[in-house]
């Protein structure tokens, strides 16, 4: 947790950037990055799989945040702290989880192509049938569905953060809704 | 357009993504293609099932105040110079003073502060926009929206509703602007909305109008404090609802 370690590492980042560091910079975070700390969590949320992980990654974006914090230039301050998030949590599961992380194939889309084919109306679930189905998805369809359905980012947003094309944005999503439809197809779920 | 192109765009026109001519077709597509007017109606149902789920998680308790202790530890260093530095801090603070000076007498149409702050009222005003991000308290009663900021702002605004000018006030929101926190008054004219920024002054500011990325932007100060209306309005109509303010 927080407590000593992420503490010290966060003073330590400070000495180091002493000399450059304007009096606005603590001003300057308090305004980017507190307003947008759910959204910071509900990403480290879905990208680790557990409320621990989470809040590890979290905080250790936040640090990150703050190193960063003079690099803000006005922009979307949710749509640069959650790039951060994004770069932590990949570092961190790499770290922690190296086969979690696989990359997936994004030339892939054999899976759309069948057109005769639609799936059923799907009538809604519960909160934890529907948690289970995204938990399901590989990891960067996850990543594109709740940047997407969940923080309502564009195209462009998701691109920049994922740092893939907007076309892959596109696939990505095309794809996981398709896993999603089956999954409840399967389930039962659907129809 | 066939099945295999509409199936691909069809995630882009639902996320309304899709240029206007794509669009076109992917609707004149779906209005004689059953299969993918199914898929359509899928897709919509699965959205509709993830964004009314309430997905999201939020940060624990725990977080927050983490991240608030670990700014309070940074602060006191934040605010102390190292005797030694004091010095050279204040020739530092000469040579910027007078490099400042020159890039503004040298480039009188560079990026101003203001600009930036132009910047962050559209940019604030954008993300009103985004679904939920619009009210934190949603009324057309001004004394439901002003007590509604007691405690959460060093300073009470003065909050109207302009119903019967055709302005109606449907709200309030706490926002940010330029490092503080301001409170931001939501009006309706028709179907356009107006954020309205306001927060303490801090010196004069001219009567002012602009527009930026197509919104319309009036600023000036009135009773003591600053007041940053933005909208799409037109800024004839926009500048109606100044006066009222003004008042």
């Amino acid at each position: 947790m927080y407590s000593a370690g992420n503490k010290i590492a966060g003073r330590a980042v400070w000495r180091k950037r002493k000399r450059i560091v304007s009096a606005t910079e603590p001003e300057q975070f308090e305004r980017v990055v507190l307003p947008h700390l759910d959204a910071a969590y509900n990403l480290a949320r879905w990208l680790a799989g557990n409320d621990h992980d989470a809040e590890d990654i979290a905080q250790e974006a936040c640090v990150r945040a703050f190193r960063f914090i003079g690099g803000h230039r006005g922009g979307d301050a949710r749509a640069w702290l959650l790039a951060i998030v994004r770069n932590t949590a990949f570092s961190w599961l790499k770290k922690n989880r190296p086969r979690a992380v696989v990359s997936i194939d994004d030339g892939e889309i054999a899976e759309l192509e069948d057109p005769t084919v639609a799936a059923g109306v799907f009538n809604g679930a519960d909160r934890n049938v529907l948690r289970a189905a995204l938990e399901a998805l590989p990891l960067e369809f996850r990543e594109a569905i709740v940047l997407r359905e969940l923080e309502g980012l564009s195209y462009k947003e998701i691109a920049e953060i994922a740092e893939v094309p907007v076309g892959t944005v596109m696939s990505r999503l095309a794809r996981a809704r398709r896993q999603l439809q089956n999954h409840f197809a399967r389930k039962g779920d659907g129809q | 357009m066939n099945c295999t192109e509409a199936r691909l765009l069809l995630h882009a026109h639902i996320d309304g993504e899709l240029d206007a001519a794509n669009s076109l077709e992917v609707g004149r597509h779906l209005k004689t293609c059953t299969a993918c007017a199914a898929e359509n109606a899928s897709l919509q149902s699965l959205r509709t099932a993830l964004r009314g789920a309430d997905l999201n998680y939020q940060a624990p308790a725990s977080l927050r105040t983490d991240v608030r202790q670990f700014m309070r530890d940074l602060e006191p260093e934040a605010t102390r110079p190292a005797v030694q530095l004091q010095w050279l801090w204040k020739w530092l603070a000469l040579g910027l003073a007078a490099t400042a000076l020159a890039v503004v007498s040298l480039r009188p149409t560079g990026i101003s502060e203001r600009d930036t702050q132009l910047n962050e009222v559209v940019a604030s005003h954008v993300r009103s926009l985004q679904a939920e991000h619009l009210m934190d308290v949603a009324s057309s009663d001004r004394h439901t929206v002003k007590p509604w900021f007691d405690g959460k702002l060093d300073f009470a605004p003065d909050v109207q509703d302009f119903a019967a000018q055709n302005f109606p006030l449907i709200g309030g929101r706490l926002d940010y602007l330029d490092g503080h926190a301001v409170a931001g008054l939501v009006y309706r004219r028709n179907k356009h909305l107006i954020n309205v920024f306001v927060w303490p002054t801090t010196g004069p500011m001219k009567h002012e109008t602009e527009a930026r990325r197509g919104f319309s932007i009036i600023r000036f100060t009135a009773k003591g404090m600053h007041y940053c209306l933005v909208s799409d309005l037109n800024p004839t109509e926009l500048g109606e609802l100044a006066g009222l303010l003004e008042k």
